[in-house]
């Protein structure tokens, strides 16, 4: 009996892989029979790779929009321009003055083969492969629906409660008919409850203590979570995703956070920092979904966003100058210690080479940054008592530990023996 | 909490201005005047607000008032746009650069956080030195009371531009005229600036540079130009010298800037020798404290004191009178002679003669220690050309006055005659720092920025060139005198690239100017103007300048007055410098005031008295002191050892124009300063009514017979007694009674004792030979560790928050119970004996902070313990956890607990430097700013020696040898102050605090302390 839903469902799983599949092999095959993939995928790797930073495909960067350059130029000049554009301009006049485009002289290529020129050629003018949109939707569609919107779980408790009550009121029904004496309404029933424990000073007594205790319990509760913050989420002035940035992308996070190694800051990156990559990255890709505020983000919105940054640096996106019309951004603290904790990053990340998710959570998972950790003391002096120092090739602590470890009598000394659970340490 | 918080933030921070902010200014607060339709019946019933409608406010109200309460505080995090490359935001970054003010004149390194300067250490590579005020002067950058901020003509606002052009004119049509300006500065030794004034003066023939110190030492740079041809200070190496004789020279202090680094370094006991320095003076100065041998006598008898050692000295007679001290004189001179070349003689009186005698007595003494060759640039001013100018503005003949970072309407004697001349002045300009009288009275006021915001160079004496670098972009619309002078001279080189040339031309001659820039000062070798000396050998006729200088001394009658600086004010150019103004005198421990200084027999004649209140304040009569006609009204302080039939009288105070209120404070006794001559002699002293109220921070005592607070020994002792012997020794352990037996108090222990072999174990060692008390260290603390600064009242009921006090404790004949006893006092005596100040008292200085004990009395009273011992010897305080009990203040044996009473920032009650934006700048963000009702006290700078121990856990090495410090060592010019860690025994706190000079301040209480003195030997019988 049981066998048969697995079974079926099962088969529908197959069922609609196999559709699936087949919808993607369809898609391939009809888009293969006027582009040549393996040449575009070449051409995209080698363009990715040597162009990108200089070349968009449909939009002037530093060099010129690349998109169907063919049309415009003979493929023996731009083999010529490519291979060695200083060297192609004292023979060609016309190569002379492509060169005013940009004060910065293109690199030049000599190592590229006359194919691969071809290539790169090739994807100019057949562009990207297209995205297998239909999929990606459905599997968007399938997961926010594994998420359940929180009001169908109220819906369903509210439902379990009426069925419950359904099914007591039937059970008593039953038993009435089965000929059991009916039994008071429910009114009168409570009523001699309420009388009998009016009348047992036991009970009373009983349920004052155990009124206090519920109530001291939800007083502490609420007082100790006073100024703790977790799950802070403030709404930033850019919708900065840490998940593209360290998730999808992978960027280090010392890169932004660069005095985290040097200072008791980690360090909200500077401006430049994002320009960096920014001055060459003005949009993001098609696809590209941000949860924000509650709001889905896509391609819109977040290229707007990228627009603040270029609004705070003073970057023209159009002219690709700096203006010198630059604005810091107000970014909002997420991680707040009263005035009176002294914390160091270095101290963490440097000395003790922790990782910042010990801390921070997984941030390359996180759209919109919160705070992870209570931050509280407890919280600090839990993983203080816990963890054993790391004194490999650290010349400070060779002597110190020896002495250490004999004192205590164990293998590794805790960040607490050595004096880290000391309130001198981080309260000054 | 969290939901909520990120609601209200997003509104407020995304849309600007929250629902809450408009609802409760704009509805309720301004456009609803509650007056017109509550105000009287007929406009009630005209009105068209119902009564739904006040029910629809009230809701509004609450409902927008408890919403707002509900925010949580957003904090923000703004990034630079473009970071500079060596600013990492949370490390401290270190410039080296000068302070020429003026007055004060140092190399010095700056600390500055995020681009912010926030305090100032000697550089100690350019042997550099800093005073409390060179401490202070950070304090003074942030003053956005007194600072200019905008060029102004007759108080309106000007642009540069418009300045430039409408002076330069005014200049033009000066020089065409042929008629002078002056250009008026203080002293400014710097070799760029004067050739910048030079080519200026080139380009201007009418324009005369006029220098002017406010407290002058013209006489002794007079007496420089017609003994050695060379106007300038005479530079002394005390270091070297083996006999010390100074007649009311502060060398300590003030004079020539202050010479305690060499005089110290002369006297170190393990060398077995220690110079000996005998001081002739009338007020109790910082180097009479410091002596061994302190003779009181007033002014003209120094004079003739001075040159009856002449006479001795070189056998001559020229003419002199017998004093009361003749015997003591005798004695000097037998140890000047046995010193021969090693013997050097100063004298502090502002008098050419004086000084033309003493550099008379050197030149006979043969003496080393004196040097006239490498001599100082620090005191330009010249009193001639000054009254001469004066002559001139009075008499219409001076057609404009450039003035620079001068205030002579409040620093002259005569600054009515100054005023009068100014209004005759057809073009007055005042460039400056800070506002002031002078500026306030000229046409022109043109900001010039601070020392730490400015480029520059020094040349303090002939060897050491000094750079000055900024270490802040300007804070106000500043231009630096240099750049205006060029500007008016039609150069429009900047004045950096002025001085990159002159430096690499003249000065560096192929060393790096990077470098140079770097270690703050490049040492010249015989490069520059090469003095030979005695180039214009004048030939002085001593007998005529003795004789001159005999009757001037013979003229003295009535009181003597000697005007003097103070450690703290100088000569008052800081005067709006809280740290400064709380700073206690070290002599006197008094704080917020100048007071008429007078002795015990003299006070007693004329009914001075200073009663102790029982809250610990003193009180003080006033006088009226009249000097040539003029008269001031001050407060009288008795001070012991002030010579009978003289007066003493700080100058720098008294200052008002544009001060903060708590800062107009003392009396200014510039009035009484005529012809720059800090000795007045015909001063008379009339009591007037009413009683000034004092804020001093320790009432004068003997120290009762407790010797385990103080110890001081003789050099003889010290090379010949064994220190421990229970006899003689003067380093003798104490005793406690155990068992009915007398034992060594360090055997006995209540506590177990713990291990504190493994890691560090922080020591402080001070040696009190080396303190002078100049309180440099107290400074340091302030800004090292956010100090407040608590105002005159509550320092009047001892309130002050000084983490580091130094004790000044006067000794007598009768010191102890044992001394008693000898002299066979009965036990009323004795008390009288001990408390009765001396007519000459010994002074000995002992910086006192928490002693961080081992066996700490204050951990264990704490209920909460918020104060505990960390492994590394601190004695912790948390002050979040502090309720304020203040059991354990109750319960330390050395008093160094502090208690904050108020919230002492962001209090609307104080307008100290925690109560502004500009003043909160000089905060060090790596110490909290304690808040009212906790505990607070010395850290031993916990946050320095953390930063310490990490820097070697990252650079993954051990900590180096005396790497540690804290504020008050590194502050420390002399050396006495010495940090580290004992653990280390390379550290040299760890031989220190095995000295056989070290003890522990009140060592029977078993505190253990881990703050170490060293005895203090004084050279008192080598004579």
């Amino acid at each position: 009996m049981k066998s048969v839903p697995l079974h079926s469902r099962l088969t529908t799983l197959l069922f609609k892989s196999f559709t699936i599949i087949l919808f993607f092999a369809f898609s391939l095959s009809s888009y293969s029979q006027d582009v040549d993939v393996a040449r575009q995928t070449e051409g995209r790797k080698l363009f990715k790779s040597l162009c990108a930073s200089c070349h968009k495909l449909d939009k002037k960067l530093i060099g010129p929009a690349l998109g169907k350059v063919e049309d415009r130029r003979e493929n023996d000049w731009l083999k010529s321009w490519i291979k060695n554009n200083v060297e192609f301009q004292k023979v060609n006049a016309d190569a002379a003055e492509a060169a005013e485009y940009d004060a910065s002289a293109m690199t030049a290529f000599p190592q590229l083969s006359d194919k691969q020129i071809d290539d790169i050629l090739y994807y100019t003018s057949v562009g990207d492969p297209p995205k297998p949109g239909v999929v990606d939707d459905e599997a968007g569609g399938n997961s926010s629906n594994d998420g359940g919107p929180k009001w169908l779980i109220y819906i369903l408790a509210a439902a379990i409660i009426v069925a419950f009550l359904i099914i007591a009121s039937l059970l008593k029904t039953i038993s009435e008919l089965k000929g059991a004496p009916k039994t008071k309404g429910a009114v009168a029933s409570l009523n001699d409850v309420w009388v009998a424990f009016t009348e047992n000073t036991f009970l009373k007594v009983l349920c004052t203590i155990f009124g206090l205790l519920i109530g001291a319990y939800v007083l502490f509760g609420t007082l100790f979570k006073v100024g703790v913050d977790e799950g802070y989420t403030p709404l930033q002035e850019i919708a900065f995703s840490h998940k593209i940035h360290a998730g999808d992308n992978k960027i280090d996070c010392q890169y932004c956070h660069s005095s985290a190694k040097h200072s008791k800051h980690s360090g909200i990156p500077t401006v430049n920092v994002c320009m960096n990559c920014h001055k060459n990255i003005s949009e993001v890709a098609e696809d590209t979904k941000v949860e924000w505020d509650g709001m889905t983000y896509g391609k819109a919105e977040l290229d707007l966003e990228i627009a603040k940054v270029y609004k705070a640096a003073g970057w023209d996106a159009e002219n690709l100058e700096y203006t010198g019309d630059s604005k810091p951004i107000k970014w909002i603290r997420v991680h707040n210690l009263p005035d009176f904790v002294y914390f160091n990053h270095s101290q963490h990340v440097t000395v003790a080479g922790l990782k910042c998710q010990k801390c921070h959570g997984p941030v390359e998972e996180m759209d919109e940054m919160r705070q992870f950790s209570p931050l509280t003391m407890g919280w600090c002096i839990d993983c203080h008592k816990e963890t054993k120092v790391d004194l490999k090739g650290n010349e400070y602590y060779s002597k110190i530990h020896k002495e250490l470890a004999k004192k205590y009598n164990v293998d590794q000394v805790t960040i607490a023996q050595l004096g880290g659970k000391e309130c001198g340490k981080c309260h000054y | 909490m969290a939901s909520n918080k990120k609601y209200w933030q997003s509104v407020e921070e995304l849309k600007g201005s929250s629902i809450v902010e408009t609802l409760s200014k704009n509805e309720f607060v301004e456009e609803i005047a509650t007056d017109d339709f509550l105000g009287d019946k007929e406009t009630l019933e005209n009105s068209s607000t119902s009564r739904r409608d006040f029910l629809k406010y009230v809701g509004f109200t609450t409902a927008a008032a408890s919403l707002a309460a509900c925010e949580g505080p957003v904090r923000k995090s703004i990034p630079y746009v473009v970071k500079p490359n060596d600013v990492i935001p949370g490390v401290a970054d270190w410039y080296a650069t000068s302070i020429a003010d003026g007055y004060d004149f140092a190399n010095v390194l700056v600390k500055t956080r995020e681009g912010r300067p926030i305090q100032i250490m000697p550089n100690k590579e350019a042997n550099g030195t800093t005073s409390a005020r060179v401490q202070a002067s950070v304090l003074s950058l942030y003053d956005e009371q007194l600072r200019l901020k905008e060029p102004t003509k007759a108080g309106e606002v000007i642009s540069w531009a418009d300045a430039d052009a409408e002076i330069g004119a005014k200049l033009n049509e000066l020089k065409e005229a042929n008629k002078p300006v002056v250009l008026l500065t203080g002293t400014m030794a710097s070799p760029s600036t004067d050739k910048i004034i030079g080519e200026f003066i080139t380009n201007n023939p009418n324009v005369k540079h006029v220098v002017y110190d406010a407290v002058s030492e013209s006489g002794a740079a007079d007496a420089m130009l017609a003994m050695h041809g060379k106007r300038a200070l005479p530079n002394y190496h005390l270091d070297k010298a083996k006999t010390i004789v100074s007649f009311g020279a502060d060398f300590l202090g003030d004079f020539h800037g202050g010479l305690e680094k060499q005089f110290i370094a002369g006297r170190k006991p393990e060398t077995g020798h220690m110079s000996y320095h005998v001081q002739f003076e009338s007020n109790m100065s910082l180097t009479g404290a410091n002596s061994d041998k302190r003779v009181v006598v007033k002014p003209s008898d120094q004079i003739f004191a001075l040159l009856n050692v002449y006479n001795a000295i070189t056998g001559e007679n020229v003419p002199s009178q017998a004093t009361s001290i003749d015997a003591q004189v005798n004695d000097a001179v037998k140890a000047l002679n046995k010193a021969g070349s090693k013997a050097v003689v100063l004298t502090g009186l502002n008098d050419k003669n004086a000084q033309l005698i003493a550099l008379a007595i050197n030149k006979a003494l043969n003496s080393e220690i004196i040097d006239t060759v490498n001599t100082l640039n620090i005191r330009q001013g010249n009193d001639v050309e000054v009254a001469q100018l004066i002559s001139d503005m009075k008499a219409g003949k001076v057609a404009g006055l450039i003035s620079y970072n001068v205030d002579p309407l409040y620093s002259l004697s005569n600054s009515s005659g100054f005023s009068e001349g100014l209004k005759k002045v057809t073009l007055s300009v005042a460039l400056s720092t800070e506002n002031n009288e002078t500026v306030n009275a000229s046409n022109f006021a043109l900001p010039t920025p601070h020392f730490l915001e400015s480029w520059g160079d020094t040349q303090f004496d002939s060897v050491t060139y000094g750079l000055m670098q900024p270490t802040i972009q300007p804070l106000f619309n500043t231009r630096q005198v240099q750049d205006t002078l060029l500007k008016w001279s039609g150069n429009s080189t900047s004045y950096y690239d002025y001085l990159k040339t002159f430096a690499t031309t003249n000065v560096l001659g192929g060393s790096s100017w990077n470098k140079a820039l770097h270690n703050g000062f490049f040492t010249r070798e015989a490069v520059g103007e090469v003095v030979t000396e005695d180039i214009e050998q004048v030939e002085v006729s001593v007998p005529t300048v003795a004789s001159e200088l005999a009757s001037s001394a013979k003229k003295a009658s009535g009181f003597e007055l000697n005007l003097y600086t103070k450690t703290g004010l100088g000569d008052g150019k800081q005067a709006n410098n809280p740290w400064l103004q709380e700073f206690p005198d070290p002599i006197t421990r008094a704080s917020w005031d100048n007071y008429l200084m007078m002795s015990m027999a003299d006070a007693r004649e004329l009914g001075f008295s200073n009663p102790v209140k029982d809250n610990g304040a003193i009180d003080g009569d006033y006088a009226k002191v009249t000097v040539n006609g003029v008269s001031v009204t001050v407060p009288v302080m008795v001070q012991p050892g002030q010579a009978k039939g003289s007066l003493g009288l700080a100058l720098g105070y008294g200052k008002t124009f544009g001060l903060k209120e708590e800062m107009k404070v003392g009396v200014n006794a510039y009035p009484l300063y005529n012809g720059g001559n800090n000795i007045q002699y015909n001063v008379k002293v009339d009591k007037v009514s009413g009683t000034h109220q004092f804020a001093c921070t320790q009432v004068q005592k003997t120290i009762a017979g407790r010797h385990d607070i103080l110890k001081v020994a003789s050099l003889k002792e010290y090379n010949t007694v064994a220190p421990k012997d229970h006899k003689n020794g003067w380093n003798k352990p104490s005793m406690v009674s155990y068992d009915h037996q007398e034992v060594e108090a360090n055997t006995i222990d209540l506590w177990d004792e713990h291990n504190r072999e493994v890691g560090h174990h922080f020591n402080l060692s001070i040696d009190l030979t080396s303190c002078t008390g100049c309180g440099a260290c107290v400074v340091a603390c302030h800004a090292e560790n956010n100090v407040a600064v608590v105002g005159k009242k509550e320092v009047r009921v001892g309130r002050d928050m000084h983490w580091l006090r130094i004790d000044r404790y006067y000794s007598s004949e009768v010191e102890t119970r044992e001394d008693a006893k000898k002299l066979g006092l009965s036990r009323g005596d004795t008390y009288r004996a001990l408390e009765t100040e001396a007519e000459n008292p010994e002074v000995t200085f002992q910086p006192m902070m928490c002693q961080h004990c081992n066996h700490a009395p204050c951990e264990t009273v704490c209920p909460v313990a918020a104060t505990s011992h960390g492994r590394q010897g601190q004695n912790q305080m948390a002050y979040n956890r502090c309720v304020g009990t203040r059991y354990c203040a109750n319960n330390c044996p050395y008093r160094v607990r502090r208690f904050n009473w108020f919230n002492y920032s962001n209090n609307n009650e104080f307008d100290f430097n925690m109560n502004n934006e500009y003043g909160k700048m000089v905060l060090n963000p790596d110490v909290v700013v304690r808040s009212r009702g906790v505990m607070e006290k010395c850290s031993m700078c916990i946050q320095m020696t953390q930063a310490t121990i990490l820097k070697a856990k990252k650079e993954g090495r051990a900590v180096n040898t005396d790497e540690f410090e804290t504020a008050c060592s590194s502050a420390c010019t002399t050396g006495a102050m010495v940090f580290g860690d004992i653990n280390n025994k390379k550290d040299e706190v760890a031989s220190l605090v095995e000295d056989k000079r070290a003890y522990g301040v009140l060592d029977y209480l078993q505190t253990k302390p881990n703050v170490i003195y060293q005895v203090k030997i004084k050279n008192t019988n080598e004579a």
